[in-house]
C-alpha cells in the first residue's frame, strides 16, 4: 500500500516510493485512471508526479477519511485500467544556432557532439510529469553516459522549446526561462499552445523519441 | 463600464482560479484573500466565482463611465474614496458615470477586492480570467483600459435601485483585521526535519521579508534544519505549502504557486487562515499553531457557513431609502456581526 500524506486538507498525497522508477510511476498513472474512471464527486483535480499522485478535494464534499478509504478501494481492485501510453516523435535540431550549448555539453562530459546527439536520439523517454512552469514537461532517463551536473551559473533565458538536460532527466521547456540546464537543441513543437485546442499535445505517461531536424527545416 | 486611470503594479483581475491544468503546470491563480474577494462579490449577489480586480499596495483609481454602476470592495484596510470623499474600507457604492473611486494602502493589509455587479468581462483563458501575467494569461489591467460588466439579468430580488446613491459599508467579522496565529497542517515532508526545526515552527515567531509576491513570501526567521537532506523527487504543491530549501528559509507558496517542486514542505497553511498571511505585510510577524486536518476542515466549513449568510450592509453618513434598508436586512439582523467564531480567535 503506498502512503497517504497530509499537503493540508484540501490536498492528499498518495506516494508509492522515494525514487524515479518507471514502476513507480506505472502505479500512479494506474491510480489516476482509477480516479478519473470513478468521477468521485469533491475530487477537483489530480496531479501525478514521478512518484507519487497529488489529489486535490473540496472538504465541503469530501473528507480525507472518506477519500483514503475511496482510493484504497481502487488500489485494491485487480480489474485496473489498462495503462496505453501514446507514442511521441519530437523533432529536434541539433545544428546552430538551435543548439548553443552542445559544445559546452560535448565538452564537460568528455565526448564529441556527434556521440552525444547518437545517444541522446537513440533512447526512448517517458513523460514524467509537468511542473513548475505550464507545459514545462520533465522527461527521464538520460542515457548514463550522458548525465551532467547543473552548471555553476545560470545561462540566459532560453527559448520556448529548448530541450534540456541535467542530471539523468531532460525537460521540454513549454516557455522561455532562465536555467542551470544544458540546451542540447531545440523543437518547433510547442506542447502548449493556447490557441490550439487542446492546448497540450501531450499526456504523462506519453512514450517520447528525438528524431533530428536540419536547421533549414525548423520551423 | 470603468475605465482605470491608474492602476499601481500588481493589479491583476482573479476570479476563483484557473482549475484542472495543475496536471500540464498550469498554476492555479485566484485571490490572494479568497474570503475578501468572495465577500465582494457576494455583497453584489454576484456569483462567488465572478472576476473581480484584485488592488495591491500601488492601490488604483477608476472612473465609472457610460452608465451608473453598483460595486463592492473588500480587503485589507485600505484608503478608498469617491471624488475625494473618504468611504469605508469595505462598502457597496453605486457610482454615477463621471464619478472617479480611487484606492491606496491605508493602515493594513495587501490586498484588496474591486468587485462589480456581473463580474468583469475581461477574456477567458483555460476556464478562467484570471490573470497569470508570467504566461500571458488573462489580462494585466493598466491606465486607460475599460472594463465592463457580464451583463446579467436583472432578477426580482434584486436589492438595489441603480439610482441609489448611498453608501453602504460591508460588515463582516471575516474582514477584520486579525494578528493571531496561523493554523498548520503538518506533512508532506515533515519527516526531513529535524525535530528542533519542528519546534522552531510552531515556537518562534516569523516575518514577511520584503521578498514576496503572488507567487510565495518568504518568511524571515529561523532556519529549519533539515535531516534527510533537501532534495527530494518533485512531487505536487497545494496552495499555502511551506517549502523548505537548503538554506533552510521558509517560503510560504501562494496563489500563483509553481504547480510542483523538489525541496520538502514542512507543513501547509490551511486554507481558513491563507488570507490571513496574504494580508500580512513586510516585516509584521507571523506566528504558526499545529492543526490538524478535521480542524482544518471544519475552520474551513465555519467560514462557508458565515460567507453564505446575506451579507450584512450598514448605511454611511446620509440617509438610504427604506427599501434598500430592508433589503439589506438590516431590520431583521440576520448577520451578528459580534460573532467572531469563524476565524477562530
Amino acid at each position: 500500500m503506498p502512503e497517504f500524506l497530509n499537503a493540508g486538507e484540501t490536498a492528499l498525497v498518495v506516494e508509492f516510493g522515494k525514487t524515479v522508477d518507471p514502476r513507480l510511476h506505472d502505479e500512479v498513472l494506474a491510480l489516476d485512471a482509477a480516479l478519473a474512471a470513478a468521477s468521485v464527486d469533491g475530487v477537483v483535480e489530480t496531479v501525478p508526479t514521478y512518484r507519487s499522485l497529488m489529489v486535490h478535494y473540496d472538504p465541503r464534499k469530501l473528507d480525507r477519511e472518506a477519500l483514503a478509504e475511496r482510493i484504497e478501494t481502487l488500489l485494491e481492485r485487480s480489474d485496473k485500467p489498462a495503462l496505453t501510453p501514446a507514442k511521441r516523435s519530437v523533432p529536434v535540431c541539433y545544428e546552430p544556432p538551435y543548439a548553443e550549448d552542445l559544445p559546452a555539453l560535448a565538452q564537460a562530459l568528455g565526448i564529441d557532439e556527434a556521440r552525444v546527439v547518437a545517444l541522446f536520439g537513440a533512447a526512448t523517454y517517458r513523460l514524467y510529469m509537468y511542473g513548475f512552469l505550464p507545459g514545462f514537461a520533465y522527461l527521464g532517463k538520460l542515457p548514463k553516459e550522458l548525465e551532467i551536473p547543473r552548471r555553476a551559473t545560470p545561462r540566459p533565458p532560453v527559448p520556448p522549446g529548448a530541450i534540456l538536460v541535467v542530471g539523468e532527466q531532460v525537460v521540454i521547456a513549454g516557455v522561455a526561462m532562465q536555467t542551470g540546464w544544458y540546451m542540447i537543441g531545440r523543437t518547433p513543437l510547442r506542447l502548449f499552445d493556447l490557441e490550439r485546442d487542446p492546448p497540450f499535445s501531450f499526456a504523462v505517461g506519453d512514450e517520447v523519441t528525438f528524431e533530428p531536424i536540419a536547421a533549414a527545416d525548423f520551423a | 463600464m470603468i475605465r482605470i486611470l491608474n492602476a499601481g503594479p500588481g493589479t491583476t483581475i482573479q476570479d476563483r482560479g484557473r482549475f484542472g491544468y495543475l496536471r500540464y503546470g498550469v498554476v492555479e491563480s485566484g485571490p490572494m484573500d479568497w474570503i475578501a474577494y468572495e465577500l465582494a462579490n457576494r455583497a453584489l449577489e454576484n456569483p462567488p466565482s465572478a472576476a473581480a480586480l484584485e488592488i495591491a499596495l500601488g492601490g488604483i483609481e477608476i472612473v465609472c463611465e457610460e452608465r451608473a454602476e453598483r460595486v463592492a470592495f473588500a480587503g485589507g484596510g485600505f484608503a478608498w474614496e469617491r471624488d475625494g470623499k473618504r468611504l469605508p474600507s469595505a462598502a457597496v457604492v453605486t457610482l454615477a458615470p463621471g464619478e472617479r473611486l480611487r484606492a491606496a494602502s491605508g493602515t493594513w493589509g495587501m490586498w484588496t477586492y474591486l468587485a462589480i455587479e456581473g463580474g468583469f468581462d475581461a477574456p477567458v483563458v483555460l476556464g478562467s480570467r484570471s490573470t497569470y501575467a508570467r504566461c500571458d494569461m488573462g489580462m494585466v489591467p493598466r491606465a486607460g483600459d475599460a472594463l465592463s460588466a457580464v451583463p446579467r439579468l436583472r432578477v426580482a430580488s434584486q436589492r438595489y435601485a441603480r439610482d441609489d446613491t448611498g453608501v453602504c459599508a460591508i460588515a463582516s467579522s471575516l474582514l477584520a483585521r486579525s494578528e493571531r496565529t496561523i493554523r498548520v497542517v503538518l506533512g508532506p515532508q515533515d519527516d526531513y526535519f529535524t525535530d528542533e526545526a519542528l519546534g522552531m515552527l510552531f515556537g518562534e515567531s516569523f516575518a514577511v521579508s520584503p521578498r514576496f509576491d503572488r507567487m510565495g513570501y518568504w518568511l524571515d526567521g529561523p532556519q529549519l534544519a533539515h535531516k534527510n537532506g533537501f532534495d527530494i523527487v518533485s512531487d505536487g504543491i497545494p496552495r499555502g505549502a511551506m517549502q523548505v530549501p537548503g538554506n533552510g528559509r521558509v517560503l510560504v507558496l501562494m496563489a500563483d504557486h509553481q504547480s510542483t517542486g523538489g525541496y520538502p514542505k514542512i507543513g501547509t497553511v490551511i486554507r481558513a487562515d491563507f488570507g490571513l498571511v496574504a494580508q500580512r505585510r513586510p516585516g509584521e510577524a507571523l506566528r504558526f499553531a499545529l492543526s490538524g486536518v478535521d480542524e482544518a476542515r471544519a475552520a474551513l466549513l465555519a467560514i462557508y457557513d458565515e460567507l453564505e449568510k446575506p451579507v450584512a450592509l450598514e448605511p454611511v453618513g446620509a440617509p438610504v431609502r427604506s427599501e434598500l434598508l430592508f433589503a439589506s436586512n438590516l431590520i431583521g439582523g440576520i448577520v451578528d456581526v459580534s460573532d467572531d467564531s469563524a476565524r477562530g480567535s
